[in-house]
C-alpha cells in the first residue's frame, strides 16, 4: 500500500540527491554530472570570497527571525483578543476574513503590492499626491523593503497562525478563570498568569518547527514582491531567490548547486542541533 | 519520528496542547461544526479591566479584519475602473469611474484564459483525487501496528523534509534525465503529495480504532478491501482537510510551471498565466492577441487587476464552503511524526 508513495519519494526526492555532486565540478551539459571536471571546493571558495554567501545567509536568517519573533507576538496577541470577542456573528465574520489571505497564491500578493506601491498609479502614491506630497519610487528604495516584506508576511500568516493559539486558549480549564476572578484578578493578571503560561507548549513546538526551517526562505513571497529588481537585492535577496535566478536567467548550475547544498547541510545541522537541545530540556517537545 | 518507535501511542501535539485540560467533548466544542472557533461561555463577573480589554479587542480585531479585506476590495474596484481615471489619480479603495473594458478585453478572445482554466481545473481535480487516495492509503498503512516496516518507511518519508537536493540538481534530474521539460506532468506529479500531508494523514488515522481493521480481518477481507470499505468512509473529515490542501496547492501553482513549462506550452496554468500578465508587458499583449491593438492602447492597469480577479475569483467564492476544514487542518496540523 505504501509503494506508490515510496516510488514518488524515490523519483522526486532521493534520485536528485547524487546530483549535488555538481557543486564540486565545473559542470557542462556535454560531459554530464559525473563526467564534468572536478574542481574541489572552488565553487564554494568563490561564493565565500565574493561575500555573496554571507549576504544571502544573513538576509535569509534575519528575515526568518523577524517572521518568527514578530509573527508569534502578533499571533498570540490576536488570539487573546479573539478570546474576548463575545458576539457570535462578529466572531464568525472576522475569523472567515482573517483566513482569506492564507488562501491566495503568492502571485496575488505581487498583484496587491503592485496595486499599492507602483510609482505611477499605486494607491500609496495616489494618497501622497492627494495630500500634496511628492510620490516616492518605492520599487527603487532598498531600505523600505524589509518592512514591506515583513508586513506582507504578517498579512498573509497572522489570521491563520492565531487560530492555533486560540484553540490552545479555549482548552484552558475555565475553573482557573473563575478562581482568578474570585481572587480579584484583573484582565492583565489573567492574561499574564493563566493564558500566557498555558500557551508555552504550543509556542515551543511551533518555534522548533520554524527554527529548523530558518535557512529556507518563503520563496513565493520574495520573488513575487521583488523578482528581478536588482536595485533591491542588497536587502531582499535570500538563498532561494538567488538560486532560482541563477537557474532561470543565467543557466548557472554549478554555483546554484553549491548554494543549495550549503543551505541543505546547514539547515540539516540546525534541525539536529535544535532537536538535541529541546530533547535535553524537555523530551516531550522534541521532534524525534 | 523515533518517538513513535518505543511509544506507539505517543501523544500528538494537539493532544499535548489541547488534551491535557480538556475532555474530548470540550475539544469538539472548541472547533465547532461551522469551522469557527467558539469560546465557551464563562460565568465570571467582569471588572473595569475586563471591559477595557474587551473594548480594545473589538477595536483591534475590527481593524485587522479590515486590513485583511481591503486589498481584495482594491483589486476588485480597480478592475471596474476607467483606465484614464487610474492613470490620472492612481488606484483607490473605490472604483474610479465605471467601466467593463478590462473584462471585455479578456473575454473578447478568451482562448488563453479558457485554456488556462481547463489546464488548472483538470490538474486540480485529478491531482487532488489521485494524491488523496495515495496519501490516505500510505497514512493508513503507516499507522497499522501489524505492519513491520512502518517505522522505516515513515522515516524514509520524513527524511526528505530534513535533507533535500537543492533546486538545481532536482531541476536537472526532472527536466533533463526524465525529459519532463515542457510536460505538464512535471508540475502535476510533483504536487501529488508532500511528506507533511502524509504525516498529517497518519495522525488523522490514529483516531480510527485498530479494532475496525481487526473486525475486517475476522470477516476475511483483504487489506485493500478493509481500507476501501471500512477505513476510507470513516476518514471523511481527514480527507476533506487533506484534499483542501492538495487542491490549493494545485490551484495556486505557478512556481513549478515557471521552472518546467516556461513558454513551452500554449496554455499556462492559471496562476502562472497571471504571473506573466503582471510581470511582463509582452504577455499582456500576446494573451490579448487577435485584438489588433498596440501595447499603448491596452488598458494595462485595469487589465492586470481584472486578470487577477478572473484568476482568483473561483477560489475565493469557494472559500466560505471549505473554510471549516482549514481549521481542523491547523489544529491537527501542528503535529510531530
Amino acid at each position: 500500500m505504501c509503494l506508490p508513495a515510496i516510488a514518488f519519494f524515490i523519483v522526486f526526492a532521493y534520485a536528485p540527491l547524487p546530483g549535488s555532486w555538481i557543486a564540486f565540478t565545473n559542470f557542462n551539459y556535454h560531459d554530464g554530472i559525473f563526467g564534468s571536471p572536478f574542481v574541489g571546493l572552488r565553487n564554494f571558495e568563490f561564493l565565500v570570497k565574493s561575500g555573496q554567501l554571507w549576504n544571502l545567509t544573513r538576509n535569509t536568517v534575519l528575515y526568518n527571525v523577524a517572521f518568527i519573533v514578530l509573527g508569534n507576538i502578533v499571533q498570540v496577541a490576536l488570539a487573546i483578543m479573539l478570546n474576548e470577542i463575545r458576539s457570535k456573528y462578529f466572531k464568525k465574520v472576522s475569523q472567515a476574513v482573517m483566513f482569506l489571505p492564507y488562501f491566495i497564491s503568492a502571485v496575488l500578493i505581487g498583484v496587491i503590492a503592485f496595486n499599492l506601491l507602483n510609482y505611477d498609479t499605486g494607491a500609496v502614491n495616489a494618497l501622497i499626491a492627494q495630500t500634496g506630497g511628492n510620490p516616492i519610487k518605492i520599487y527603487s528604495i532598498a531600505g523600505l523593503w524589509p518592512i514591506i516584506i515583513i508586513l506582507c508576511h504578517l498579512w498573509q500568516s497572522t489570521g491563520y497562525g492565531s487560530i492555533v493559539y486560540f484553540a490552545a486558549i479555549l482548552s484552558i480549564d475555565t475553573a482557573l478563570f473563575e478562581a482568578a476572578a474570585i481572587d480579584g484578578a484583573s484582565a492583565w493578571q489573567r492574561t499574564r498568569y493563566i493564558i500566557l503560561p498555558s500557551l508555552k507548549p504550543t509556542f515551543f513546538i511551533l518555534l522548533l518547527f520554524s527554527l529548523g526551517g530558518i535557512m529556507k526562505g518563503n520563496f513565493g513571497l520574495f520573488w513575487n514582491l521583488v523578482g528581478n529588481n536588482a536595485s533591491l537585492y542588497g536587502t531582499t535577496d535570500i538563498i532561494d531567490t538567488s538560486v532560482y535566478r541563477m537557474i532561470i536567467s543565467q543557466n548557472n548550475f554549478t554555483t546554484s548547486t553549491a548554494v543549495g547544498l550549503y543551505q541543505s547541510l546547514f539547515g540539516f545541522a540546525l534541525v539536529m542541533l535544535c532537536n538535541w537541545i529541546v530533547r535535553r530540556v524537555n523530551e516531550d517537545y522534541a521532534l524525534f | 519520528m523515533h518517538s513513535s518507535d518505543g511509544r506507539p501511542a505517543a501523544p500528538s501535539v494537539d493532544e499535548q496542547v489541547i488534551g491535557k485540560t480538556a475532555t474530548k467533548d470540550e475539544r469538539k466544542k472548541a472547533v465547532s461544526k461551522s469551522g469557527v472557533v467558539v469560546a465557551k461561555p464563562r460565568k465570571v463577573r467582569a471588572d473595569k479591566s475586563d471591559y477595557a480589554l474587551r473594548g480594545v479587542s473589538y477595536l483591534v480585531v475590527t481593524i485587522f479584519t479590515l486590513f485583511c479585506v481591503v486589498p481584495f476590495v482594491m483589486i476588485l474596484s480597480a478592475s471596474f475602473s476607467e483606465e484614464s481615471e487610474i492613470m490620472a489619480h492612481g488606484f483607490g479603495l473605490l472604483p474610479r469611474g465605471f467601466s467593463l473594458t478590462a473584462y471585455e478585453f479578456i473575454f473578447k478572445s478568451p482562448r488563453q484564459i479558457i485554456g488556462s482554466y481547463v489546464v488548472t481545473i483538470t490538474m486540480t481535480v485529478f491531482g487532488t483525487a489521485i494524491g488523496l487516495f495515495i496519501i490516505a492509503m500510505t497514512g493508513y498503512a503507516l499507522q497499522r501496528k501489524d505492519f513491520p516496516l512502518r517505522n522505516w518507511i515513515s522515516f524514509f518519508v520524513y527524511f526528505t523534509t530534513l535533507f533535500s537536493a537543492g533546486l538545481a540538481p532536482t531541476y536537472l534530474w526532472i527536466a533533463r534525465e526524465l525529459g519532463l521539460r515542457g510536460n505538464y506532468l512535471a508540475v502535476f506529479l510533483q504536487l501529488l503529495m508532500t511528506p507533511w500531508l502524509i504525516i498529517l494523514m497518519k495522525n488523522f488515522v490514529r483516531s480510527v480504532p485498530h479494532e475496525v481493521t481487526e473486525s475486517g480481518k475476522v470477516d476475511g477481507a483483504g487489506d485493500f478491501r478493509i481500507f476501501l470499505r471500512l477505513i476510507l468512509p470513516m476518514m471523511k473529515p481527514a480527507l476533506a482537510t487533506t484534499g483542501l490542501f492538495l487542491a490549493l496547492g494545485y490551484w495556486n501553482e505557478w512556481y513549478l510551471s515557471s521552472l518546467y513549462l516556461g513558454s513551452t506550452v500554449e496554455f499556462k496554468p492559471l496562476q502562472y498565466y497571471l504571473y506573466n500578465i503582471i510581470n511582463t508587458a509582452n504577455a499582456l499583449k500576446s494573451s490579448m492577441a487577435g485584438n489588433n491593438v498596440t501595447i499603448t492602447q491596452l488598458p494595462s492597469n485595469t487589465l492586470k487587476m481584472a486578470s487577477a480577479v478572473v484568476a482568483t475569483g473561483p477560489i475565493v467564492l469557494l472559500y466560505p464552503f471549505v473554510q471549516r476544514y482549514f481549521v481542523s487542518g491547523i489544529t491537527v496540523g501542528a503535529v510531530k511524526g
